[in-house]
Formats: structure tokens, sequence, C-alpha cells
């Protein structure tokens, strides 16, 4: 075995072995308990800048043991597992700062910051995962990780959140695991392959493989939180915040999205999926999920959950780039991987300072709340004019090629959607906006907690900072070299068919 | 008879071990402890020890005495013996390594549990071995007998109802299992299974001992709708024998219907394997139920044993179109099962031992109190509901694409369902290690060895789902299942 096919395991073993380790430490172990954790972060970004580089480079990081006769468990670091490997291990980094700052003094730490480090263990082993079992595995892994984080808090409305999240992750597992299965046994293998792997079977078998893309659509979808099975992540929301940003931007929802990529492009095939008529459906779920979570986002008056519903909407634009099988709308959707990831993160940190600040929760305790927190109110803004698709911030990029991918594939009709998108993603952060910025600021605050000179916190400050400046790089700077719609372009290229 | 050759042969080691030891610490009462600790780890190193013999020449025949069959007493072992001997002996050295603990401050106990458990463990081996159905009569009364006086040994009511009903149930089925015996000793002049596989035939005596042996080890193994006796035995006993009631009891009978099926029932049997399939599938199905509406932990996992027995009965049904596949599928489900569910009902231990109560809604924060025990048991409950990577997902994907290849929905359909539906009643249980609960208690401490115990095994059934091609090559070795291919001829 070659030294690269270890450093996919090394990546892995970068947060599980902090995670074991802070286990077993003390609650009291502050120090140490952050030194770990830092030092697997930063190791785990080296780890994936060292393989982005090899990748470009041709070469390949694959190591598998074999599961049962005849198949593997098996990690591979493509073009596409590093998109998202990048972008979690970035992320991870930056939402741990935030953690550590956020949870000062709060029980259970040792707990919590040894399910974060499961947490992005499992969303690294989703994205390096070069198979469908593979990908069960850590696609379950990561469900039962995020769980106790969900249920953190131990309170009674924390524990009904926790089963509910359950009850739609196992249930979309269960339907994955017979979907996988199924696949199985009709073609021997699972290895994800570019262009998928599913084409050749005879098309009486066309029936069944329809059948399969509906299960393993249904239990990603959870994930992906697609209507009609996205009620977990609003409910969700009573976790601490920097859990509500990793469900959000890093891991739950980005690895069911990530999966459907996967399942679109490396088992079936755009061509062979858009043969089969699913591709159409899918796109339609996606654009009403869109539609449907900015309208329900609109009339959310608590910030988290208003934001949870933009979330629902806003992961389906990485769907529809997918569905509407042209190579330019895939270059947006798979792009907006990462640029949702960054511009929602930043939100959830600023909700997260608002309310470890001022104790607001509520979109109508913001007014004039820029005059007391203007550099969270700042990031928050620019992550806001990203979503709703204003230049040169990143989502204005996914938006744009989303268009040109529709108008190129000769639908017309997503053109549609992705006006009235925006304009609902106006409607309701413009107001949070006007509010922050232009009213009057009460006399008092909820529960207001002083930071001396500063705003707040300095770890909770810097990571929504940094965030907002990374997606409005990701914006300006998006024709470079090693950006993300470059490297979006690139894995496009592997998985359409050249004319 | 003569003891050279008893001794000579690595067979009887995992008989005779743990019998004397049973007889030794029936006499040396006050180093029972000790006694039962070395005997079970020397058994464990007995049967590690077959089996790299095993692999190198195959299954092992041991005639007893020198005799023979048909007159004389055989052992026989092949992959699946072995198999079950490993279980046995890793969840044996656990669970002992537990009750060491657990009975420290009440040596009245110890004294009672350890020739009881010891001799228990002698007759499961015994079973494992035996080559025909007389013994192994012998050894399901010492097995059922040992099981029901140490269902027995907390005392209390609700102890003693569990044991006695347990008792009735347990001879009910011996003696439907004996009279079966007598019929086909009569019909076929022998009770060797080697040479009764030969002489059997699809007629009424047949069918009458099928009927009356298969329904006197369903009873035993607790196959819905016989399960009735279950619950309450393993809820009410001490946690190292509701681990051993659950986890290796069972299974025992349950290895003797798999062998007699292959051996001797499957070709006449008609439609019972159906029939059989059914009944598991609607033993998955209320036992879960039943495990989801329980309040007190240790019912709820007892009905989780009630369902996961149902699994075990699907191969009937799968093995028909898919031979090997549907058995290994089962019988990993089986072990993982044997260190999940100790591993478990060990855990309930630690929680009543700490909280002094057993009622699910009101643990109270166990989490960060007992996280090492609930750790443990949400490891075992991810085996239990088949994720990956587990024992019980390795069980459960073999099950289940030996029924998707043969388009059997039906079957998958179950698989599934009963894997939704233990996800649901585990983490029922780890919801409520999160919250505080009302009714606070004052907590005792628990010894750091039954912690640990108790995560080693749900840990090893996480493992299996690791380890997986080195299990399945132990359990074809003798070819236990009679595939017919050219190479596994005999």
């Amino acid at each position: 075995m070659t030294l690269n096919a270890w450093v996919p395991l090394l990546v892995l073993c970068s947060s599980l072995v902090p995670g074991l380790l802070i286990f077993g430490l003390d609650e009291s172990r502050v120090r140490l308990r952050t030194r770990l954790n830092l030092a697997g972060a930063l190791t785990k970004l080296a780890l994936v800048g060292v393989m982005l580089w090899g990748v470009a480079h041709g070469h390949t990081y694959e190591i598998r043991i074999t599961f049962l006769p005849g198949l593997d468990l098996a990690l591979r670091a493509g073009p596409l597992a590093l998109l998202f490997l990048v972008l979690s291990s970035l992320l991870w980094l930056v939402t741990t700062i935030y953690a550590i700052g956020y949870l000062e003094g709060s029980p259970h730490r040792s707990r919590f910051f040894g399910f974060f480090s499961l947490c992005v263990t499992a969303t690294v082993g989703v994205a390096m995962a070069a198979d469908m079992l593979t990908f069960l595995l850590f696609y379950e892994m990561l469900t039962l990780a995020t769980y106790p984080l969900v249920v953190h808090r131990g309170t009674e409305v924390a524990r009904r959140a926790g089963q509910v999240y359950l009850a739609y992750t196992i249930g979309g597992g269960a339907l994955m695991l017979l979907g996988i299965v199924w696949l199985y046994t009709l073609t021997g293998t699972l290895e994800f392959t570019p262009r998928g792997f599913v084409s050749e079977l005879d098309s009486s078998h066309h029936p069944a493989l329809i059948l399969i893309f509906v299960f393993l659509i249904t239990g990603l979808g959870v994930k992906a939180a697609l209507i009609p099975l996205h009620a977990w992540l609003p409910m969700a929301m009573v976790a601490p915040a920097p859990v509500s940003a990793l469900l959000h931007a890093v891991a739950v929802v980005k690895a069911g999205a990530f999966g459907i990529v996967r399942v679109v492009y490396e088992v079936f095939g755009v061509e062979f999926s858009a043969l089969l008529g699913v591709m159409l459906p899918l796109a339609i779920l996606a654009a009403a999920t869109i539609i449907y979570g900015s309208l329900r986002a609109i009339f959310q008056d608590d910030l988290k959950r208003r934001l949870a519903f933009s979330t629902v909407s806003q992961v389906s634009y990485i769907v529809l780039g997918v569905a509407i099988a042209s190579p330019i709308a895939t270059v947006g959707g798979l792009v907006h991987l990462v640029h949702q990831g960054l511009m929602k993160i930043t939100l959830f940190f600023c909700a997260g300072n608002l309310a470890e600040t001022l104790g607001i929760h509520k979109v109508s305790e913001m007014n004039g709340v820029g005059r007391r927190m203007p550099w969270t109110m700042a990031a928050f803004t620019v992550a806001a004019f990203g979503m709703i698709g204003a230049p040169p911030v990143a989502g204005f990029i996914t938006k744009w090629y989303l268009g040109l991918g529709a108008l190129d594939a000769g639908q017309h009709w997503v053109l549609v959607v992705l006006a009235a998108s925006s304009l609902l993603n106006a409607a309701y952060f413009l107001p949070i906006l006007h509010a922050a910025w232009f009213r009057e600021p009460p006399a008092t605050w909820p529960e207001e907690r002083d930071f001396g000179r500063r705003e707040t916190a300095r770890a909770l400050l810097w990571p929504p900072l940094i965030t907002a400046l990374a997606a409005v790089l990701a914006g300006l700077f998006a024709a470079m070299p090693f950006s993300p719609l470059e490297w979006a372009r690139f894995i496009a290229e592997q998985e359409f068919r050249r004319p | 008879m003569d003891t050279a050759v008893l001794i000579q042969s690595g067979l009887t080691a995992p008989i005779l071990v743990p019998l004397i030891g049973a007889l030794l610490a029936f006499v040396i009462r006050r180093w029972a402890s000790p006694i039962g600790l070395l005997s079970v780890a020397a058994l464990l190193g007995a049967v590690i020890l077959q089996v790299p013999e095993l692999i190198a020449d195959g299954p092992q025949r041991l005639a007893v005495g020198g005799w023979g069959a048909p007159l004389g007493v055989d052992l026989y072992a092949d992959g699946l013996s072995i198999a079950m001997l490993l279980m046995t002996a890793v969840v044996g050295l656990g669970i002992s390594l537990y009750a060491a603990a657990c009975f420290r401050g009440t040596p009245a106990r110890g004294q009672a549990f350890w020739p009881l458990w010891l001799l228990l463990l002698t007759a499961l081996n015994a079973l494992f071995l035996s080559a025909d159905i007389f013994n192994l009569y012998v050894t399901l009364e010492i097995l059922g007998l040992s099981a029901v006086a140490l269902t027995a040994i907390v005392g209390g009511a609700d102890a003693l109802v569990g044991a006695m009903r347990y008792l009735l149930v347990s001879l009910l089925g011996s003696l439907a299992y004996l009279l079966g015996v007598a019929l086909l000793y009569h019909a076929y002049g022998t009770v060797d299974i080697a040479l009764l596989a030969e002489r059997i035939d699809a007629e009424p005596a047949a069918w009458a001992a099928m009927g009356l042996m298969s329904a006197g080890l369903m009873l035993k193994t607790a196959l819905f709708p016989l399960h009735f006796w279950l619950p309450p035995a393993h809820a009410s006993a001490a946690a190292p024998v509701s681990a051993a009631l659950s986890a290796l009891v069972v299974k025992g009978s349950f290895y003797l219907l798999v062998r007699f099926w292959v051996e001797l029932f499957g070709e006449i049997a008609g439609g019972v394997a159906t029939l059989l399939g059914l009944l598991g599938a609607a033993a998955i199905l209320w036992g879960s139920i039943q495990a989801l509406v329980q309040t007190r932990l240790k019912l709820l996992i007892a009905y989780s044993t009630v369902a996961q027995i149902g699994y075990l009965f699907l191969a009937f049904p799968l093995a028909v179109g898919s031979g090997i596949m549907a058995w290994s599928g089962v019988l990993y489900l089986a072990l993982s099962h044997a260190l999940a569910k100790a591993a478990m009902f060990l855990v309930a231990g630690n929680l009543l031992r700490f909280g002094g109560h057993d009622r699910i809604a009101d643990l109270d924060r166990v989490v960060q109190r007992l996280p090492l025990s609930m750790a443990a048991f949400a490891l075992a409950g991810v085996s239990i509901m088949g994720l990956p990577p587990s024992g019980g997902f390795v069980g459960k994907w073999l099950l289940l694409e030996s029924a998707l290849t043969q388009g059997r929905w039906g079957w998958a359909i179950v698989i599934i369902l009963g894997g939704v539906l233990a996800a649901t009643y585990v983490f029922k249980v780890v919801g409520y290690a999160f919250t505080q609960s009302e009714n606070p208690h004052q907590a005792q401490p628990v010894p750091a060895t039954m912690e640990w115990v108790a995560f080693a095994l749900a840990v090893a059934a996480v493992l299996m789902g690791l380890i997986v091609s080195q299990p399945l090559a132990l359990f074809e070795i003798g070819n236990p299942f009679r595939i017919r291919t050219e190479l596994a001829a005999p």
C-alpha cells in the first residue's frame, strides 16, 4: 500500500481520535480539550490541502477493506469528494473556535465536543465514501452522532426534537438500506463510478431502477430536507447555535444533498437518469421546496426558525442544479454546496451572537441591533445579500449558473422559480436588515451580557466575519484556480460525456 | 469409561472444564468466585485452541469411551458448533467478570450463583457438541433446570413467580422433545443424528416427531406466540442471569432447531418453513411493539429479545432459495445479539444499582452520570437495530440480500420494519437518559468492572460489523448447513 492510501484514513482519524480522547477528559480540562480540538481541525485541514493539491495533479487517494465477499468498504478522495471535504474541514475549524467561545462555562462540554468531532468524522466519511455501502455507514453514523447534540440541553423540548429527528432520519435510512441492497442484487456492485454504473442493465429492470431511485432519494431527501420530509429541521433548532450551524451548513443537510449528487451522477448517471424520466420530478420537487421553504420563512418570528426554513429552501438549489441535467446547471448546483455553507454558517453564527450577547431570539426584538453590534450585523448583512443573490457575494454566482443551465437545457420555468425565490428571500431578509440598521434600539435588551469595549466575545465575533469574508471572496474571485466555481467545473467535466 | 481418551481430545474440554469448576465451586464455597472466573477463562482458552485445529482438519467427531454410534455417546464439532461455543465462552467470560463484581456485596447469592452458572455453561457446551438426540435431551434438561434455579436466586415474589412459570414451560418443552425422541427411536432404531439423517423418511412418525420436537424447542426458544414466559423470567432475574438467559440460553434451543432442520426435517417439512418464518415475522413486530410500550427498562430489553428471536426464524423460509447466505445471516445475528443483548442487560443492572429502579422515564441524566454504561447501551443498540457498522447490520444485510435476490418482498419489509422499531425503542431509553427526572433519587456507586464489561461486550458487537470474513469462513467449516455444491460434498 502506498503512502497516498493512508491519507483518507488519516483524515478520518484527525477528528475521530481527538473526539474519543475528549470523551475521556474531565470537564475541567478546558485547555487540553481546546488544544485537542484545534489540533485535530488544523491537521485535517492540512491533510485535505495535501489531497487537494494531489488530486489536481492527478494523484489518487484510496483505501479499501473487504466487508463481505465481493463487497468492499472503501474511501477515495476524488474531485467531488474534495469539494465537500474542503468545505467541511474549513468550516469545522471555524465552528470549533466558535463553539469554544459559545459554550464557555456551560456544562457537559466534553460530551459536546466529543460528539461534535464524531459528527465531522462522519461527514468526511460521507464525502470520501467510494461506494454506496461505505456511504450508508457514515451516513448512519452521522445520524447517531448528531442525536446527542440535538438533545444536548436535556430539556423535554430537546428530547422531543431528538425523537422527531430520529423518526425522520432512521426511517429514511431504512428506505435507503432497502434501495441499496436491491441495487446490489441487480448490479453486483455499489462502487461510485463517473456517469453511473446501472445504465448497462436490461431495460426490463427499468421500473425497478426507478423505484430504487425513489428509495434512495427519499432516504437522502430526509437529511437534505426536501418537502415533505423537512419537518425535523426547524424542530432541531432547540440545539445550541454551533450545532445548528453544523447541521445546516456543514454536516447533516449537506450530507443529504451531497448524497443526492452522488446518486444522480455516480450511481445512475445524469444521462441515464434523464432517460428513466426521474429528473423532471426531482427538479419539480426541488423547485417546490425552494418556494415552500421561502414562504414559510417569511412568517417565522423566531430568528433561528426563519433561518431553518431558509435552509430548507436554499439546499434545494443544489438538488435543482443536479436535476436540471445540464453541465452548466451542475456547476451551479455543486458550487452552491460550498456557497450555501459559507453564507448559512455566517447567519447562524450571527444569530448565536445575538442570543448569547443580548438575549435576542426573535426577529421582532432586533430593532436597532446594528448599532449595538455593528460587526455581527455587517456579517449578517453580507450573508443575507448573498442568499438573496446580490453580486458580488457568492450566492449570485450560484443563481447565475443555475439560470444559464436552465436556459441551456431549455427548461425556462426554472427561471421563474429562481426569480420568485430571490424575491421571497428578499422578503424575509430585508425586513430584518431594515429593522436592525434603521429602527431605534429599545432602552434595554432582553438579556444583555457585558463584554467591555467589544460588542461580544472575540471567539464569537471572528468566525462570522471570516465566513462572511470567504463568501464575498468566493464570489469575487470565482474565476481563479481552486475557487469553488473552478473546482465545480472540473467535476462537471468528468460527469458529463463530451458531445 | 476410558478417561485417557476423554482428556486427550480438546473436544471434551468445553464440557469438562466448567463441570469441574461447578463441582469445585459447590464444594469450596468461599472460593466460588475465583474458581468460577478461572474456569470460564480456561473455557475460553480451550475453545479458542480448537479453532485452528478445526480450520486445519475440518469437522471433528469423537466417540467418547471408544464405543461410537449407534451405541455410544458421540461428540461432534463443525463450524457451527465452534461458533456457538465461542459465543458462549466470550459472553460467558463477560458475564462472569460482571457477576464477580456484582455479587461482592451479597456473598450468599454469589455462592448460589457460581455452581449453577458453571453447570449452565456445561449443559450449553454439551448441547453444542452432542451428536445424538437423547444426549441432547439430557443437556436440554440440565440447561433448563440450572437456568430456572438461576432466575430464582434473587428471591422476591417477582423472581419466584417468573422462575416458576419458566420451570413449567421448560419441563413442558423438554417433555414434548422427549416424546419426539421416543418416536424417532421407535421408528428408526437409533438416536444418532447422522444415522437418523440417512434413515428418516416422509411418514407420519417422522412428522409427529418433528412436530413434537420443534414445538418443545420453540417453546424453549420463546418464539411468538410461545414467548409469554420470557419477559417476566428474564426481567425479574439478577442482571448477570438475565444477560445469560437472553444472550445464550435461548440460542441453545434455537441451535437445535437449526441442526434438526438441516439434518432431519428440512426435506420432509413441506410448508413448515413458511410457517416458522411467519411466526418469526410476527415475533419481530409484536415483540418490538411490546418493547416500545414498556415503562420498565428490563421488560423493554426482554421484549426486544422476543423480537430479535423472531429474526432468527426468518432463515427457514429464506434458506430454501438462497442457502448459506440466509443461514450465515441468521447465525451472524444470533452471535451479535448475544453480545449486544448481554451488554444491554448488564447496563440495565448498572442502572438498577445506580438509581434503585428501572423506570425509563425517570432515568434522570444517566448519560452524564454513568456515561460508560449509556455508551454501552447505545452501542449495543446500534447492533440491535442493525445500523452499520455492527454485527447486527451484517446479519440483516445478508438476510435482506437473500430475500431480495429471491424477490421475496414481504420478508424484506419485515426485516426493515423490525430495525426501525428497534431504533424507536432503543432511543426511547437513550432520550430519557438525557432529561432530568421529576423524582430525583439517591444514587449508589456502580463498580467500574460492571461498567467496563458491558462496554466491552457492546464494542465487540459493533466490531463484528467490521471483521466479517473470518467469522463467515468459520461458519462454513464442515458444511453445517448441507449446502450442495461440487466442492462442499462430504
